[in-house]
């Protein structure tokens, strides 16, 4: 199995084995991060951009780390200190560092489909780390490696995912990648904030999360995106955490070993309790953890054409 | 994929058994027994001789040998340009390396490009006393100045050949061979 891509920009373009081919290296470089030293020669002279559009702490530290580990350079670009917010398009700044001669970039951009503009446009490599409501696929990658680890498995397990899918780059890779890889998938959350049609995704459509928590062996809650509810999609905070806030007592009707993720930042209180939040069924920090090593992992199968040398 | 077709059995079991026996001797011979010794298998075939040698220094020392694993994936000097078709395994290294005398074991010496990996990754695990290199099968064509200190069978080969060593663990049969290159 070789993934023969130059690009990593979503889920949805990735056959079943070739998810499987970055989960198997992923959970070889999560033995890398427990070293004393914790780096590997394998992207030594490489740069690395990362190109952020948007907020982000632990996908941006989570790349940089990734990349360190394996021993790449790494240029930071943000938007605010960029020649962006002098009017130079997005497109300039990027034939700009390709004229510096830059081996892989990591785009996140709050309009979807940015990645794949780039992705058209350069011979860099162009990792996706989430635009606008599209996908955000080492995410995605991230979430199934820590299902896979917990379960031993994704074929055949009944996942709920939980809060506002409509506005949700992760929902979607998530959808993707486990749908691909044999996992049932519920969605739960008020119609406002589903998309129309989701159930073509071929997921299962709940809005009683009592209903959607029943026999599942994953709950993953997502964050409610505050900024990006100026419409109205529900009446009040408080409302939507009485009928939608994963916590202990809803969570008996999921499966006796179910685990529970959210990918962060989280609103405790809002969306899930402190009491799951930090109790034992949580993958909250695993996540984390798995994060370095999906990211180390498609760093590094995304350098280099392929090309036949016997050691 | 083809299998590659076979010229020449060159070891079959019973050699294959002597020949890491006479390996576990001469390590014990030159070392004076297993004072901080630790043997290193390189991946696949490398951990599974390894872990044999282990057996074998215990039959005759009547002590355990640490043993350990490493995958040199990301240590090759092609790291940045090949992409692998298997996906790599965790490496595992169950002990300080931190003044140890490293018996480093692999199933086919060739290039030398995977020894001089393996002793990269040894050296970022900490500062052995010594590495030293245990071979299965010497076939030549060396690219970089390795040797190995400890050899079961040199084989003179082509390098439009192909030198494949079986063990039972994952092949079924202790055996090494010589075959055709795919062309």
């Amino acid at each position: 199995m070789t993934w023969k891509s130059k690009d990593l920009l979503t889920l949805e373009e990735l056959s079943a084995s070739e998810i499987t081919h970055i989960l198997d290296t992923a959970a070889s470089f999560k033995e890398v991060s427990t070293r004393s030293v914790k780096k590997v020669p394998a992207l030594r002279g490489r740069t690395v951009v990362l190109f952020f559009h948007e907020p982000s702490t632990r996908t941006r530290i989570s790349f940089e780390l990734a990349a360190k580990r394996l021993s790449a350079d790494i240029l930071n670009v943000q938007t605010a200190s960029s020649s962006l917010v002098k009017g130079e398009t997005l497109i300039d700044t990027l034939k700009t560092l390709e004229s510096m001669t830059i081996d892989a970039i990591v785009v996140r951009h709050k309009c979807s489909g940015v990645p794949q503009m780039l992705a058209n446009i350069t011979k860099a490599t162009v990792i996706n780390a989430g635009d606008g409501a599209h996908e955000h696929p080492t995410q995605g990658l991230l979430d199934l490696l820590t299902i896979r680890e917990q379960k031993g498995k994704i074929e055949g397990l009944t996942v709920t995912i939980i809060g506002d899918i409509t506005h949700s780059r992760v929902a979607r890779s998530d959808i993707y990648g486990l749908t691909r890889l044999g996992a049932k998938v519920r969605v739960c959350a008020p119609p406002t904030l589903l998309p129309v049609g989701i159930e073509k995704m071929g997921v299962e459509v709940f809005h009683d999360l009592n209903k959607a928590l029943d026999g599942t062996d994953v709950v993953y809650v997502l964050r409610l995106q505050l900024e990006r509810q100026k419409n109205n999609l529900f009446p009040t905070i408080r409302e939507y955490s009485l009928l939608y806030c994963v916590n202990n007592e809803r969570l008996k009707r999921a499966k006796k070993d179910a685990i529970v993720m959210h990918p962060g930042p989280m609103n405790r209180g809002v969306e899930i309790s402190s009491g799951v939040a930090d109790g034992p069924k949580s993958m909250i920090d695993e996540q984390v953890t798995n994060g370095v090593a999906v990211r180390m992992a498609v760093l590094y199968l995304l350098q280099g054409e392929k090309e036949e040398k016997h050691v | 994929m083809t299998p590659p077709k076979i010229k020449a059995l060159i070891m079959e079991a019973r050699d294959f058994d002597r020949a890491l026996t006479r390996i576990a001797h001469e390590i014990l011979e030159r070392n004076k027994g297993i004072q901080d010794l630790v043997l290193i298998g390189i991946k696949s075939r490398g951990e599974i001789l390894a872990e044999r040698l282990a057996a074998k220094i215990k039959g005759i020392e009547g002590s355990e040998v640490p043993f350990g694993a490493l995958d040199i994936t990301f240590y090759r000097d092609d790291a940045g340009t090949h992409r692998p078709e298997k996906a790599p395994t965790p490496t595992l290294l169950p002990f300080d390396v931190n003044k140890k005398k490293v018996i480093l074991v692999d199933d086919v010496l060739y290039t030398g490009r995977s020894a001089r990996a393996a002793i990269d990754q040894i050296i970022d695990f900490g500062r052995p006393t010594s590495i030293q290199y245990a071979v299965l099968v010497d076939r030549g064509h060396r690219e970089f100045p390795i040797h190995a200190d400890y050899v079961g069978k040199n084989i003179p080969s082509s390098s439009k050949e192909k030198v494949l060593v079986h063990v039972k663990e994952s092949d079924g049969k202790d055996e090494v061979y010589i075959a055709e290159a795919e062309a």
